[in-house]
């Protein structure tokens, strides 16, 4: 094997006092070669983040590095100096982040955000620094170089300009490449493109690859090593090979544990067929007002949608962003009206209905959003927020309370976390708040809207679990909205799979997955990154050595929740 | 790009034709002008008279078609008080009040702008701290006292500069002084909440990942986008300069624009007023439309039609 581009030796971050640890990173040690994928792996707050950041130079300013070296072409970039750092930063090693909406300047061409990299690091001339750049666009694969180099970051969607955050990475060729969750923001097609174009320009370029992720399929697809990271300490590393099929320390074996499978569950549980919700015919088109220079643009959001959901039942709706998901659901709810069609819900059509009409039916579907932590409102407790819908409804706060308390239990939670705000709790447990909120009000249907796909994979685990207890133990519907076929596979009954605004395909899990029919269905099926890899099963992995298990159990298990 | 100018400019141009529809009525909202002219104890022919050489009987639509064709020849009528034509008056004192004007937002942007940027890079800092000084005592000390306080020590005590008029540069020092320092605290505010705001933003971290130079970090990439909102603010305050400059122009004796807007309306002066106040919102009209197109200019988000 050849020499390690960039060695990381014993780095310990210390966080500003006051945290909930005294280190963001402790003791890491790391060794990356030329032509290398090594993933960080890890859930939020692991740190691996940090350890990309404290190797670019671009830490901010409340944390410092205090012991352990960054040796990076036979230099310790720790003891440069900010100008020193900044020479080799885009030029010799660069970054790739995982925002592409925010990271380009709005106010500048992509092309001259390329181009800029030339400017300061070499002394080409104008001519041939905008030849390098359409080199580069054409390199990532963008269409009509020409074309892109002249447009503006909001022209692009989110793909070309994490394409466009790329060719900025890789202009001087650097010998080292951080992707901090590159692709994590992208949907599941422009996710399986970008993982290729990777492995791609690895081949091409002999760079190593820092690449960080949360995502252990993402692992699968691309990985020659992986770390694995839990509070600022490394827990496991080795081969990706070793690591993903043999993992041997508990939380690796735990965290590959809550991978979800690809595939389906079995439903047993359906005995009744009673239709709770039948949808007819559902349109929606937005229209975008012409002016005296424009057409006026009409957008189909749902065409012609029709599914039944019998209580007791899962149905998913899978579809990538744009499929027109979020707008049907928006129309169930009558947070938007449809154009035509029915809605029906205990033989009553709500789709029409007038706002006063509808009063006694928005109680029975109840909504769960994606970011629980903008659903709550932070300055009102628990309780408050969780009664106030029955309130609403006539009933008694004090009798809502009870049951409230009631719910806590069911969502595993304190009951005195009724009293508290939702500052005190982390994304999981809000996110089970939320569930108790929607179950307040005792609704037929219980949508979630990407309702957990904001979450690390082992709560994430959790959370699905408990949807699946409730459904069972309530008889409720469950309208499972996600872009995620492996959550989707984990939970629902039938799906419908959704693509610019038509249902393209519907049946249960099985048939769907397994034997897809539609070529959407197929492309989002094959868009699926770690498919060679068959998730172990944990249980039949050979015991944890004792050694192991000892330090798991003196750690505090700040994830598991 | 050119789509959207052309689009701002015809908006402008609707704005600017109700202002003067409105401008006009107001001659009628004050009473019979015809009244007014020939005063309180006038018999009917002597408004009759007035009525036939000003043409008050005649429909208001008429009327005001006929002021608006003249107005945009140029001619404003004949000011009641000082019985020249409006715009002979108007263009002798614009050009007083436009000099100020200029040279007010000048001077604000210039110490605003730095004091904003230096201000974000170092939040809570020492230089922080005094900007938020200097900003919050121009927001709290009225101006006609810091305009007075001014004369009395750099003219009387000092006698570097002179007290009153604008036959010299040096008499536009202390009035430049005043009336800039008075639209400096919120120029300076906004664009350290907007550096600070673009400083954390994404793109930041993607220019300092490229290894560019911190220099050209925060000129191009931040003060590009933290300016924009600014450049609104400022074309708003420079339209507030023009009309509202009374209070400092009397100060300093300087007759412009400001102060012949407060004759006019002292003695009842309905034809300067009027052209004052078309000419004023003309102004305003073009800063914001001046405005809208640097932005477009600084934003391409914005050049969509």
């Amino acid at each position: 094997m050849t020499d390690p581009i960039l060695t990381i030796k014993n780095l310990t971050v210390d966080l500003p006092e006051g945290g909930d640890r005294p280190h963001a990173v402790e003791k890491l040690s790391v060794d990356i070669a030329p032509k290398e994928i090594v993933c960080i792996v890890g859930e939020s707050g692991s740190g691996k983040s940090i350890t990309s950041f404290t190797t670019m130079g671009l830490l901010p300013k409340a944390l410092k590095p205090s012991t352990g070296e960054v040796i990076f072409e036979g230099q310790d970039v720790l003891k440069l100096s900010p100008r020193e750092h900044a020479k080799l930063r885009g030029s010799r090693m660069a970054m790739i982040f995982q925002e592409p909406m925010s990271a380009l300047n709005p106010c500048y061409t992509v092309g001259d955000q390329i181009e800029e990299v030339f400017e300061q690091h070499t002394s080409l001339s104008k001519a041939e620094r905008k030849a390098k750049t359409i080199k580069l666009l054409d390199e990532v694969q963008l269409p009509e170089p020409e074309r892109i180099y002249s447009s503006y970051p909001h022209q692009l969607s989110g793909g070309q300009r994490q394409r466009i955050v790329i060719a900025i990475a890789l202009a001087l060729d650097p010998s080292l490449l951080i992707a901090d969750e590159p692709t994590t923001a992208l949907d599941l097609s422009t996710q399986a493109q970008i993982l290729h174009l990777f492995k791609e320009l690895r081949e091409k370029h002999s760079a190593g690859i820092m690449f960080v992720t949360h995502d252990f399929d993402v692992v699968a697809e691309i990985a020659d090593k992986v770390v694995v990271m839990k509070e600022g300490k490394i827990v496991e590393q080795g081969t990706a090979e070793e690591v993903l099929n043999r993992p041997k320390h508990p939380y690796t074996r735990k965290l590959i544990d809550a991978v979800p499978r690809r595939t389906g569950s079995v439903n047993a549980h359906m005995t009744e067929k009673h239709k709770v919700m039948e949808v007819l015919g559902l349109n929606k088109t937005f229209h975008t007002k012409g002016t005296m220079f424009k057409p006026s643009r009409t957008v189909h959001a749902c065409k012609d949608i029709n599914f039944i959901v019998h209580r007791g039942e899962t149905l998913g709706i899978v579809g990538e962003s744009g499929s027109g998901k979020s707008t049907l659901v928006k129309c169930l709810i009558r947070l938007e009206d449809p154009d035509s069609g029915s809605v029906i819900i205990d033989g009553s059509d709500i789709a029409q209905f007038t706002p006063k009409l509808l009063h006694p039916y928005r109680k029975s579907i109840q909504i769960v959003f994606q970011d629980p932590y903008g659903s709550l409102n932070p300055r009102r407790t628990i309780g408050d927020q969780l009664v106030e819908g029955p309130i609403n409804f006539g009933e008694d706060r004090a009798h809502a309370m009870e049951r409230a308390k009631k719910l806590m239990e069911i969502v595993r939670l304190e009951q005195d976390a009724l009293y508290r705000y939702p500052a005190q709790f982390s994304g999981g447990q809000r996110q089970r708040i939320c569930i108790a909120r929607a179950l307040m009000v005792e609704p037929e249907v219980l949508i979630a809207d990407e309702a957990v796909s904001a979450l690390d994979v082992s709560v994430q685990k959790e959370v699905l679990k408990l949807l699946n207890e409730i459904r069972d133990e309530m008889g409720l519907t469950v309208l499972f909205i996600t872009h995620d076929l492996r959550v989707a596979a984990q939970i629902c009954d039938n799906l419908v799979v959704m693509q610019n605004g038509e249902i393209v395909e519907r049946g249960n899990v099985d048939e769907v997955f397994g034997h897809p029919k539609h070529d959407y269905t197929k492309k989002l099926l094959s868009a699926q990154p770690g498919q060679n890899w068959n998730v172990p099963d944990i249980s039949k992995l050979p015991p944890v050595d004792p050694a192991l298990l000892d330090q798991a159990l003196n750690q505090p298990m700040g994830a598991v929740r | 790009m050119y789509i959207y100018i052309l689009k701002r400019l015809g908006l402008a141009l609707l704005v600017a034709f109700t202002v003067s529809a409105i401008s006009f009525s107001l001659l009628f909202m004050a009473g019979d002008p015809a009244i007014a002219i020939a005063g309180e104890n006038a018999s009917m022919e002597d408004i009759q008279m007035v009525n036939d050489r000003y043409g008050f009987d005649r429909p208001i639509v008429v009327q005001y078609f006929e002021w608006l064709g003249k107005a945009a020849s140029g001619d404003l009528g004949n000011s009641w008080y000082f019985d020249l034509p409006v715009s002979d008056l108007i263009v002798d004192r614009l050009s007083v009040t436009m000099l100020l004007g200029l040279l007010s937002i000048s001077f604000a942007l210039l110490l605003a702008i730095p004091m904003g940027v230096a201000a974000a890079m170092k939040p809570n800092s020492l230089i922080d701290r005094a900007a938020l000084f200097i900003s919050v005592v121009g927001q709290a000390i009225p101006s006609f006292w810091f305009g007075l306080i001014l004369i009395v020590v750099f003219s009387i005590k000092l006698g570097l500069v002179p007290a009153s008029g604008s036959t010299s540069w040096a008499h536009f020092i202390l009035p430049t002084i005043v009336l800039g320092y008075y639209a400096t605290p919120a120029i300076m505010r906004l664009t350290r909440a907007g550096m600070l705001e673009v400083l954390s933003a994404d793109y930041i971290r993607t220019a300092r990942a490229k290894g560019l130079d911190s220099r050209k970090i925060m000129f191009k990439h931040a003060l590009r986008n933290a300016i924009i909102p600014v450049i609104s603010l400022a074309a708003v305050q420079m339209g507030f300069m023009l009309g509202g400059s009374i209070v400092v122009e009397s100060i300093f004796a300087l007759h412009g624009a400001g102060f012949l807007a407060w004759e006019s309306i002292s003695r009842n002066d309905l034809p300067t007023m009027q052209a004052l106040i078309l000419i004023f919102s003309m102004f305003y009209i073009f800063f914001t439309f001046l405005a809208d197109i640097l932005n477009a200019w600084m934003d391409p988000r914005l050049r969509i039609a």
